[in-house]
Formats: C-alpha cells, structure tokens, sequence
C-alpha cells in the first residue's frame, strides 16, 4: 500500500524537554491510524509535524511523497492544502461567523464565486450534520457543534488527510460517541487518510484502523486493532486496563 | 547577566525578522483591503475621543503654564508661538503614541495573543494561509496610517486648547492668536513632528504583534503579553523620540 504519511526517526525538543525520541511511523493512504499515549506523550507535536506546524530537530517527516520538515511556510501551502486538521480546542476564528470560518480555505484556494462558495459551505456542514448555523458567531455554539464546524473547516477544500487532536477531549459521552461516528461516515464518504491523536480508548478502537502506541517520546506499538487488545506490551497493557475501566466507570 | 542579554538579542533578532516578513506580505497579493480597512476602523477611529480629550487638555495646561511662565518675563503675548511650537514639535507626537501604544499597541498583543494560545494563528497555518498575512500585516498598515492622522488631529486640538486659554483668560483675540500659531510653525517643524509618529506607528505594531504571536500560558501569558506591549512600546516611543528628534534637526 501507498504510505501517505512517514515519520522517520523524528526528534523534538523544547527548551531543555526532549519530547519526540526518534519516531518512526509509517501511515498508508486511505487507512485511519490512531496514535494513543498519556497526556504529555507528544502525541499532538507529533501529528502537528504533519503538516509543518512544528519542524523537527532531526529526522524526515514525508507527505505524499514529498519531505517537508524542511520546507519553508511558502513552501508548505500545497501540503497543508492536502491535509486538514481539527484542533483540539477546535480554534475556529472568533472574528468570524461559522460561514467565514468554514469558507477560509475556500476564499484561500480556490477560485469559487461567492455562490459556489455558499454552496460548498452548506454541502459540507451537511456532511457534519449541522444547517442553520451560518450565522452563528462560535461563542454561540456548543463544544460538540464548534468540533463539527471546526471540521467542516478542515475539509472544505476536499484534503486527501485529515489529523484529529484529541477529537473527543471535553465533551460528554453522548457527544463523543457522535463526534467518533461522524469520524467513521467521514471516513466512509470522503476515503481519506486520517490521523486521530487520542488518550480516549475507546474513541481509539472504534474509529481505527490501526493503532499506534507512543510512550516516552517512541513507539512502543504498533498494529491493528485486534493486535493492540491482544498486545504483550505491558506499557499498552496497562494503559488500555486502565483506560477501559475510566471509560466504563 | 549574559543570559539576559542573550535573551534580549534573540528578541531583537526575531523582531528584525518578523519586521521583514511583514514588509515582504505586504506587497504580495491578494491585498487584504476589506481587513486593512476594519482595522483602520478598529484601531484609528476608535482612539479618536482619547486623542481629542488628551490633546484639548494638554493644550489647555500648556497655555496655562507658558503664561504664567512667559508672564514673569512679560513675554505672554508669545503664548501662540511656545504653544504651537511645543504641541507640533514633541507633545502631539509623542503623547498621542503613548496614547496609542496603550490603546492599539495592548488591543492587538491581546486580540493575537489570545488567537495564539487559542491555537487560531495555527489554524490559520493549518489552512494554508500566512498569519503575518492576515493578521500582522493589516495592524501594521493601519497602524502606520492612523498615527500619523491622529496626531494632526491633536496637533490642532492642542493649539484650539491653547486658544481657549488665551482668549478666555488672557484675552487675546481669535485672530491675533491664529496668527502668531501661523507665523510660529514653519514646515520643517510639522514635517519632524509627524514623521516622527510613522517611526513610533512601527514601534507599537511590531512589537504588539511580536508580542501576541509568541504569547503562551493560556490568559495569564496573554495578560503578560499585553503589559509587556505597553512597557517597550513605551520606552522605544521615549527613547527613541531623542535620538529622532536629534536626526530630524540635522535634516
């Protein structure tokens, strides 16, 4: 299979904290890769290298076959045209109504006339099962609907990957088990590459494909679903244990 | 010490390099017209009553002391000149930069600053725009306008205070002041005491900017952020207002 998505022996520091201890990820085109880890993992510096938010200190960080932990900003705009992300506090532009917010990328990109625009606006917040909320300033909207239009955001200009941080931190079960569906009918409708960084078990097993594991700055596991339940990893083990029973309680 | 002065270097540095950024984003297109002219709104016309209010009463008090002053060398009758000259020269200048570092220079730390913590200038990354872009280059341009705009303002608000005083008080007439506000200025003195604000425009929205950008901590960093705005946007206005004042003469 294609690999999208490559981290090869990639190293972060910050400051005197070395978060990233050489990790290697390989994450192939079309498929969903969960990275789990505990709060303060680097799972979120790590994906953000995806798209250049962070440059490692050494190491390779390819997309779709190009290196880009060298790249300059300028140089960047065609991969982070490809690849989309959902903030975790979703950071949709408080200056701007849910329409401007969603159309950013679109007036950024492409060449759509004000009606293709709004056109393309309504068809992908459709895709995030939200209508009526247009006009809408974001400090009107709920966690679990400022996530959806966060990720009506990202996906407006059809990216071939999409990285989610930490999609499913701060809200309630119920809109979690939403937010991990739509995740899944996304992946369903639009066949693109995701990266979902998570210490959410369960968010993990349903919406993934794969599943990595990043521990102390390295991947201690990687596999599939199935493997990962079945893993010897102690670490994993223990992190699955106790994530399981905090989601059950 | 070396550390400090290591940190300070650094700082200097990455504002030199955000300072070219922003000229470069500038001139590349598209223009963001419609966010210039909403900061032009923002930042400009909304430090409008601050300017009157400040420049009307520093013109009122300067009148009031250059009289008494003057008076004891029974010079009053050159109230106009000294006036004029002071408001054109340094104090509608400076005072309306102190005004607007305080006003512009914390609202755009704190509006960036807040974005950043919020991950938004990373979103704006994220989707393939450019933050200086967006956001820097608009505060600097309107910055850069507006200054210098609200200081002739409060140069002639400050000489109209100056009026109020010597016609009320020590009953000069409208015409007789004007005149001497005429005959007092020449262009060099209007041509130093503006110029110089397009330097001080620079100074307070680079460094909010810089500032907002690398705010981190959540609201307290930003809260630090915007302080730190108003103490070197204000201490560059000072200082460097000599060493400007010193290039202008020589001019």
């Amino acid at each position: 299979m294609h690999e999208f998505i490559v981290f090869k022996d990639v190293r972060k520091s910050f400051g005197a904290k070395q978060v990233l201890k050489g990790v290697d990820l390989s994450i192939s085109r079309g498929e969903t890769m969960v990275i789990l880890g505990g709060s303060g993992s680097g799972k979120s510096v790590l994906i953000r290298h995806a798209i250049g938010l962070h440059q490692p200190d050494s190491g390779e960080v390819w997309v779709d076959g190009t290196e880009i932990s060298r790249l300059s900003e300028d140089e960047l705009m065609p991969v982070r045209r490809e690849v989309g992300m959902l903030f975790q506090g979703s950071a949709l532009f408080d200056s701007m109504d849910v329409f401007e917010n969603v159309a950013f990328a679109l007036r950024e990109h492409t060449g759509m006339t004000e009606d293709q625009i709004g056109e393309r606006v309504r068809e992908v917040l459709g895709l995030v099962e939200l209508e009526e909320v247009e006009h809408l300033s974001p400090s009107d909207l709920s966690g679990g609907m400022k996530k959806r239009v966060a990720l009506a955001r990202a996906i407006a200009v059809s990216p071939e990957g999409i990285l989610y941080d930490e999609p499913t931190t701060g809200l309630d079960p119920i809109t979690a088990e939403a937010i991990n569906t739509l995740i899944r009918s996304l992946q369903a409708a639009l066949h693109v590459t995701s990266v979902v960084v998570t210490h959410d078990i369960k968010s993990a097993f349903t919406v993934g494909d794969r599943v990595a594991f990043l521990h102390d700055g390295r991947m201690s596991f990687v596999g599939s679903v199935d493997e990962a339940q079945r893993s010897g990893d102690p670490l994993l083990r223990e992190f699955l244990r106790v994530g399981s029973t905090a989601a059950s309680a | 010490m070396g550390e400090r002065l290591l940190t300070a270097v650094r700082h200097i540095g990455k504002v030199a390099l955000l300072t070219g950024e922003t000229v470069r984003f500038a001139f590349r297109r598209p223009f963001g017209f419609d966010l210039l002219m909403s900061q032009l709104h923002h930042l400009g016309v909304r430090s409008l009553s601050i300017t009157i209010i400040t420049a009307l009463f520093t013109g009122m008090v300067l009148a009031l002391q250059t009289a008494h002053t003057l008076g004891m060398y029974g010079a009053k009758l050159l109230i106009a000149d000294a006036v004029s000259l002071s408001i054109v020269r340094e104090l509608g200048p400076v005072l309306t930069a102190l005004l607007v570092a305080g006003r512009v220079g914390a609202g755009i730390t704190a509006e960036i600053g807040t974005m950043a913590v919020t991950e938004q200038v990373d979103a704006i990354r994220a989707l393939g725009a450019s933050p200086i872009q967006k956001l820097v280059v608009p505060k600097v341009l309107a910055t850069l306008i507006m200054l210098p705009l609200l200081t002739i303002l409060a140069d002639f608000i400050g000489i109209f205070g100056g009026l109020i005083i010597s016609v009320k008080d020590l009953s000069q007439t409208v015409g007789y002041y004007t005149q001497h506000v005429i005959s007092a200025l020449t262009f060099d003195d209007i041509f130093s005491g503006v110029g110089k604000t397009f330097f001080f425009a620079a100074f307070i929205s680079v460094i909010g900017c810089y500032n907002g950008l690398n705010a981190t901590g959540g609201a307290d960093g930003v809260g630090r952020a915007t302080t730190g705005t108003v103490v070197v946007a204000s201490i560059m206005i000072l200082v460097s207002n000599f060493f400007l004042t010193k290039m202008f003469l020589l001019i």
